[in-house]
């Protein structure tokens, strides 16, 4: 087995593991660390792909900023009692999971039973990844959309500043 | 050739993730801890995306990507303060215990 197998290997193995763990931690404080190794696992993986500057901005971004954030509002509300709080196990949690395993075997014999036929990275691949190439055509054939997500950014947080402040009267 | 992993084996992942998260959401009650499982969907198919583009070789899909980020960020914001409204007017973050648009 080459380098790159073992490497996706483990981390695939880290993406689903932290994953499962996300969603089965009674504590979110645990679940948003988790949630962490998950991302950084993620960065690997960008990184096995040869995709360099999202590996980065992935830990960047959402391993540091919106976790950060994450974190603080699960700290802010002082959730400690969680674990004596009961999570129902119904039906419903019967019925997701076999839909789940039900929708990953059929997507398994749809993309195994007909191979996509790229089994390697393309030549461009590693060019394509730098922050060099990402800037250039961020910044010339995607100028727009790029200046209409940091208005989106503005409105965001102004939209955030209004809902979290306190309110002067009751009415929501 | 350093890569050898066939582009099958990450839309596998990336599908493994999604419904992770998609099971998230729909089984817990915690609204931060169904809002995480949905950052979980964004990143499998920001997975999805990336793998294509380098697949491929064009470099669309990582721009994509950035986008994504983006709007996650802005949505992390909007989505956190919505909780701490909620959990300011009701004392609660569960979801179930919120039924106010509801009659």
């Amino acid at each position: 087995m080459s380098t790159t197998v073992i490497l996706f290997s483990i981390l695939a193995i880290a993406a689903i593991a932290t994953g499962v763990s996300v969603i089965i931690n009674k504590n979110p404080v645990a679940s948003a660390m988790s949630l962490i190794l998950h991302f950084f696992a993620l960065a690997g993986l960008y990184l096995t792909l040869n995709a360099q500057f999202l590996a980065a901005i992935q830990i960047l971004v959402y391993a540091g900023a919106i976790m950060v954030l994450v974190v603080f509002v699960v700290m802010l509300l002082n959730l400690g009692k969680e674990s004596a709080l009961t999570e129902r196990f119904n039906p419903r949690t019967g019925i997701a999971v076999s839909m789940g395993v039900l929708l990953i075997a059929q997507l398994a014999i749809a993309f195994f039973g007909q191979p996509t036929g790229y089994n390697q990275l393309s030549d461009k691949a590693a060019l394509n990844g730098t922050a060099e190439s990402i800037g250039t055509v961020l910044f010339t054939e995607y100028l727009f959309p790029f200046e209409a997500i940091s208005l989106l950014l503005l409105v965001a947080i102004v939209g955030s500043i209004l809902l979290a402040k306190k309110q002067q009267k009751e009415s929501v | 050739m350093l890569q050898t992993i066939p582009l099958e084996f990450y839309l596998i992942l990336s599908a493994i993730m999604f419904m992770l998260g998609v099971i998230g959401v729909i089984v817990r009650r915690n609204a931060i801890v169904i809002f995480m499982s949905i950052e979980m969907m964004l990143n499998a198919v920001n997975l999805t995306l990336v793998s294509f583009s380098q697949f491929m070789g064009d470099s669309a899909g990582q721009i994509f990507v950035f986008f994504v980020m983006a709007v996650a960020a802005a949505e992390a914001a909007v989505g956190l303060a919505i909780v701490l409204a909620l959990f300011r007017k009701k004392q609660t973050v569960y979801v179930d215990e919120v039924n106010v648009l509801k009659w």
